[in-house]
């Protein structure tokens, strides 16, 4: 390990708050974890005796089985709370959730929330570390981290890369990690969108903005393509499905004017058909399923980062963070 | 009983005074006051470096009761007033039952002259349930004693209706006090749209929900000749409308309340919902109107918008929190470190905004200190500076949008009808 930083705080709440030296950092022992995740004994003792709690108030199964394997491969203890076995239905807040958790003896917390800030509540009022695993439209750290280390993995780099994100910008957390990661690593952002779906000052946290999927296209050296959902119930406009697949949906058709070896990204699940043509998350330029890989190499290192930090008699101790 | 406060800074600018004085108070009314007083008096208060007003009037303040006594009581809200230099408070009828009847009216009234500390106006609804569907009874209200009619919290969406109200107030010679919002604009929003909302992830209250209601009411005020009054302006743009609107000679009044000449929606970034306020806090230039109105007078008054939650209501997701905070016990105190300490207005425009804007606007005899007028009077020491914690609340709620800040000048005494009513230790 290069990186002199440690890695200092209780919970990761968002890409937002982190420097580029943090992000090097978990990026770096992300890396040395997906060697981890290729032997054939894929586990490694370093949350040995720690208990992680995954409480998750929206439906997921990727991120929070991404996160129950890296726990695992770590060692760790996993629980898994979903809203319909819970009190939460019975009214419980989510503070009193949290704290009743604590109480269990728990280190981890790893919470999904339809509400943004949630996982920040959270975090405030327990001494436990929480990791964000997705808050309303806020903020998807985890999933960033994965793109980001799907980027720099193949283009051996993120300084100055050229990113675009298509889809519903406004609605999406996964925007927001990846404009707020990427832009403080140096690489260049922009967004793509219906006019409708940009959010408004978006351009102030430094990324360019477009409606023209063939200036998102352009000298991209990746695209991330964001899930569409329709099914959203926020009251304001939303474009149809049929007219969105026309104007923004990737094709190979539209891929043709791209970079040959145009990086194809998707957060998962894919709306085939809408977003993006099945055979472009199938072809060659998808990267889709590595991504889904990384994610665990990625999920290990933030669970490590983050439990490590939250000892107290070891922070004295420890100076270089990732021994194991 | 006779009080004398001596040689405290007076500021009455209704009477354009400003100079250090005695005050003698006698019987439930100002006796006298001049450059030295030599009268006896059973109570002297030393009042020398600090500051003497009239008791500050506070047209906007839920006191939650009936209905939500666990936010608040008559007699909480009354305590908190008494403790912020707040002599009178206009009650918002938004309780549960809603003022909108003549039993429900006579049902605060007799909470009132049981419990208040503190001078309380009664305001009442403009439609039945606060539906925005049928108009009030105007004139019986008005002989019930309401001062004021407004649905606050909401607006009519209806013209029809809100012409109807309109009307049916000018009538009855009643105030229209208008919450600005176009609830098919502000949506689920929860802070203000922009580049906040967008970072934070939240649904964003567009600036129109407010500044096309402004304009809207304007207009039907100007068709019905009814004066209206503007609660809580938050918008350089509704300061703008409301100017043009006085400038044509209408009667249109305003209001805006601390946390909008003090806090931007930057305020916002931990998602802390004693921020969570509707209007929404907006940003740095709406700030700058609040101030540039309450200078020029385009904005008649300051008032608290009072809106005490309880901790369960707050200290939860921000989506699912309450709108809204308490403010009678900080009011004047961040008008002094926002407006007065940073060169903004000086003590008598305060004042006036305070005190002088409001009774006028409500056609109240009081605000002012001219000799034989009821003495209802603050001590006011410019120079402390405290901290606001939640413990130091005399209200039954503590969600300050100005908790852990410090805050510049405290009421030394609150005095009510001749009363000392409020001293502090």
């Amino acid at each position: 390990m290069k990186t002199k930083s440690v890695w200092t705080r209780k919970d990761l709440l968002g890409l937002e708050p982190l420097t580029r030296e943090e992000l090097e950092l978990l990026l770096a022992t992300a890396e040395s974890f997906k060697e981890v995740i290729g032997r054939t004994v894929k586990k490694v003792p370093a949350l040995r005796g720690k208990t992680i709690v995954n409480l998750f108030y929206e439906p997921s199964t990727r991120t929070r089985v991404s996160f129950e394997i890296a726990a695992k491969r770590l060692s760790a203890d996993v629980i898994n709370i979903a809203t319909e076995s819970s009190s939460v239905r019975k009214g419980e807040t989510l503070i009193d959730t949290g704290r009743n958790i604590e109480a269990l003896k728990v280190d981890l917390i790893v919470v999904r929330h339809n509400c943004s800030g949630a996982a920040a509540m959270l975090a405030r009022h327990l001494r436990a570390s929480v990791i964000n695993a997705g808050d309303g439209w806020h903020e998807h750290p985890t999933q960033a981290l994965l793109d980001m280390f799907t980027l720099k993995e193949k283009l051996g780099r993120l300084e100055g890369i050229r990113v675009s994100i298509v889809g519903d910008i406004a609605h999406s957390r996964v925007a927001r990690s990846n404009i707020w990661g990427l832009t403080k690593m140096g690489a260049h952002v922009t967004v793509c969108a219906p006019p409708l779906l940009v959010p408004p000052g978006i351009e102030r946290m430094g990324v360019h903005v477009t409606s023209s999927i063939e200036e998102a296209l352009d000298g991209a050296d990746a695209i991330n393509v964001l899930r569409m959902q329709f099914e959203r119930d926020t009251g304001e406009a939303f474009p149809k499905q049929l007219e969105y697949f026309k104007t923004y949906g990737i094709t190979v058709e539209r891929l043709k004017k791209a970079k040959e070896n145009l990086l194809v990204m998707h957060p998962g699940p894919i709306n085939r058909g809408i977003e993006m043509a099945s055979d472009v998350a199938d072809g060659v330029n998808s990267v889709i399923l590595e991504q889904v890989t990384n994610g665990i190499a990625v999920r290990m290192a933030v669970l490590f980062l983050v439990a490590q930090a939250n000892e107290p008699e070891k922070k004295s101790e420890k100076k270089n963070g990732t021994k194991r | 009983m006779k009080i004398l406060i001596r040689q405290g800074r007076v500021v009455d600018p209704a009477n354009g005074i400003d100079e250090v004085r005695d005050v003698l108070v006698d019987n439930g009314v100002v006796a006298d006051s001049g450059r030295q007083i030599t009268k006896d008096a059973d109570t002297v208060i030393d009042a020398a470096g600090k500051i003497v007003i009239p008791g500050i009037i506070d047209m906007h303040v839920h006191l939650r009761e009936p209905g939500r006594e666990d936010k608040e009581t008559v007699a909480t809200g009354t305590r908190a007033a008494l403790a912020g230099g707040v002599t009178t408070v206009l009650a918002m009828p938004n309780t549960d039952p809603a003022m909108d009847g003549v039993e429900n009216v006579r049902r605060l009234s007799d909470i009132v002259g049981k419990t208040a500390v503190a001078r309380v106006l009664v305001s009442g609804a403009m439609t039945l349930g606060r539906a925005g569907r049928e108009p009030v009874a105007a004139k019986d209200l008005k002989r019930a004693g309401v001062v004021a009619l407004t649905d606050d919290g909401s607006s009519v969406d209806d013209p029809e209706v809100m012409k109807a109200v309109l009307q049916a107030a000018k009538e009855a010679k009643l105030l229209v006090i208008c919450h600005c919002e176009d609830r098919g604009i502000s949506g689920r929003g929860v802070v203000n749209l922009g580049y906040m909302s967008t970072r934070l992830g939240l649904q964003g209250i567009p600036r129109q929900a407010e500044v096309k209601r402004v304009e809207r009411d304007i207009e039907l005020a100007g068709m019905t000749g009814c004066p209206i009054h503007i609660a809580h302006v938050s918008c350089r743009e509704s300061v703008d409308l409301i100017w043009r609107a006085k400038e044509k000679g209408m009667r249109i009044t305003a209001e805006t309340a601390p946390h909008y000449f003090s806090l931007t929606e930057e305020a916002l970034a931990d998602y802390d919902t004693n921020f969570k306020i509707n209007p929404p806090l907006r940003t740095a230039e709406d700030v700058a109107a609040m101030r540039g109105g309450l200078k020029d007078g385009t904005i008649d008054c300051i008032a608290s918008d009072h809106a005490p939650h309880t901790e369960n209501e707050k200290e939860i997701e921000f989506d699912r929190a309450e709108f809204g905070v308490v403010g009678l016990e900080t009011e004047l105190a961040v008008a002094i470190t926002e407006l007065i300490e940073k060169h903004v207005l000086g003590w008598p425009q305060v004042v006036e905004r305070l005190c002088v804007g409001p009774a006028r606007v409500l056609g109240y005899g009081r605000g002012h200190l001219k000799a034989g007028a009821p003495a209802d009077i603050a001590v006011v020491d410019p120079a402390a500076a405290w901290e606001v914690t939640k413990n130091g609340f005399v209200s039954k709620s503590r969600n300050s949008a100005f908790l852990g800040r410090t805050l510049k000048g405290r009421v030394t005494h609150t005095i009510l009808d001749g009363e000392v009513v409020f001293a502090r230790q």
